[in-house]
């Protein structure tokens, strides 16, 4: 016997993306899937954010990495509740990874829910997870000639941070000319230039952030 | 790339439907790939011999038909052939491209008893 499909194999993920994405926006939450390469500097931008908001908005992170808790244990302390996922390998979080962290989460008493992915510049942006807002890291010492080599990412995300921007004078990174790129891939992506370090850019991120919050809960 | 998920999600539906349609022996499976999705049919082959071991599709042939991927630059209209790594026209030079075609990553059907 022959069965016809006509199945797209990511729309798997996507149906349960969809229904992260209720479950989410039920709870009021606004939902930030941050991206970017191993070591762009995704945890300290996030230990320092939920640092400066934690006071405002009740965190909830959902951790993924290949192995370890290692960065879990660094966010402990500025959220509400934290899940950590090992993919044990496999380098992307996935829609059903998250479904699973979620019921491991008082949502009801969350503002923002972060999801920090696995460090990978390429698969995470093929995966939607029920996120509100793609997030892509870009630090300075990768490279200003990232967007353009792995447009995927830059696509989709509605915020781009270049970080580690205090190393800009001791590197040959484009900024200006990066700034551009990223407006050609996609322009109406944000752009923020930080140091979570010197604190340098990060009122704008901040502010991006808040933004948002307010868009969610009050719809 | 992610292959091994993208062959777990093949075989999770293919199972599924398998189950509804009373077939407990899956000979073949028909998975259209788009050149522009980038997933290596190397590599889902690959997979798909490591995880379908021991379900109904551990005797299934995989077929894999590769799509050809066309761009169309949103800029100058010109439309030009998929190359990997590619991601501005090669006659202005713009960014704005959409995929016309070659995105697909599709199970077409599969066969069974």
């Amino acid at each position: 016997m022959k069965v016809i499909l006509a199945r797209d194999l990511l729309s798997v993920n996507a149906i349960k993306g969809e229904n992260n994405r209720e479950i989410l926006e039920s709870n009021g939450l606004l939902t930030l899937n941050i991206i970017s390469s191993p070591g762009a500097g995704k945890t300290t931008l996030l230990e320092i954010t939920m640092r400066l908001l934690k006071d405002k908005y009740n965190f909830g992170v959902i951790e993924g990495d290949l192995y370890t808790s290692r960065d879990a244990v660094r966010l402990l302390e500025h959220a509400r509740a934290i899940v950590q996922i090992n993919t044990c390998g496999i380098c992307h979080l996935n829609a059903d990874m998250v479904a699973k962290a979620l019921e491991d989460m008082p949502l009801a008493s969350l503002d923002i829910v972060i999801i920090e992915n696995v460090g990978n510049l390429v698969c995470p942006a093929s995966f939607y997870l029920g996120e509100t807002c793609k997030v892509a890291v870009l630090s300075v010492p990768e490279g200003s000639d990232k967007p353009a080599k792995y447009p995927e990412l830059f696509k989709e995300a509605q915020v781009v941070v270049i970080s580690k921007a205090d190393l800009l004078p001791y590197t040959d990174f484009d900024l200006s000319g990066c700034i551009k790129e990223l407006q050609g891939i996609n322009p109406r992506s944000e752009i923020c230039v930080v140091s979570a370090k010197t604190g340098e850019g990060m009122e704008k991120w901040l502010a991006w952030v808040e933004e948002r919050v307010q868009l969610v809960s009050s719809h | 790339m992610h292959e091994f998920s993208l062959i777990s999600e093949l075989l999770e539906t293919v199972m599924e439907s398998a189950e509804k349609n009373g077939i407990s022996n899956v000979a073949k499976i028909k998975l259209i790939v788009g050149e522009c999705h980038g997933a290596l049919p190397e590599a889902l082959s690959f997979a798909f011999k490591a995880l379908s071991s021991d379900t109904v599709c551990s005797d299934a042939e995989l077929e894999i038909e590769t799509k050809k991927g066309i761009l169309l630059c949103t800029t100058c209209g010109h439309e030009f052939s998929y190359a990997i790594l590619q991601s501005m026209c090669p006659e202005c030079g713009s960014f704005y491209l959409d995929i016309i075609s070659g995105r697909e990553l599709r199970i077409d059907y599969f066969e069974g008893e």
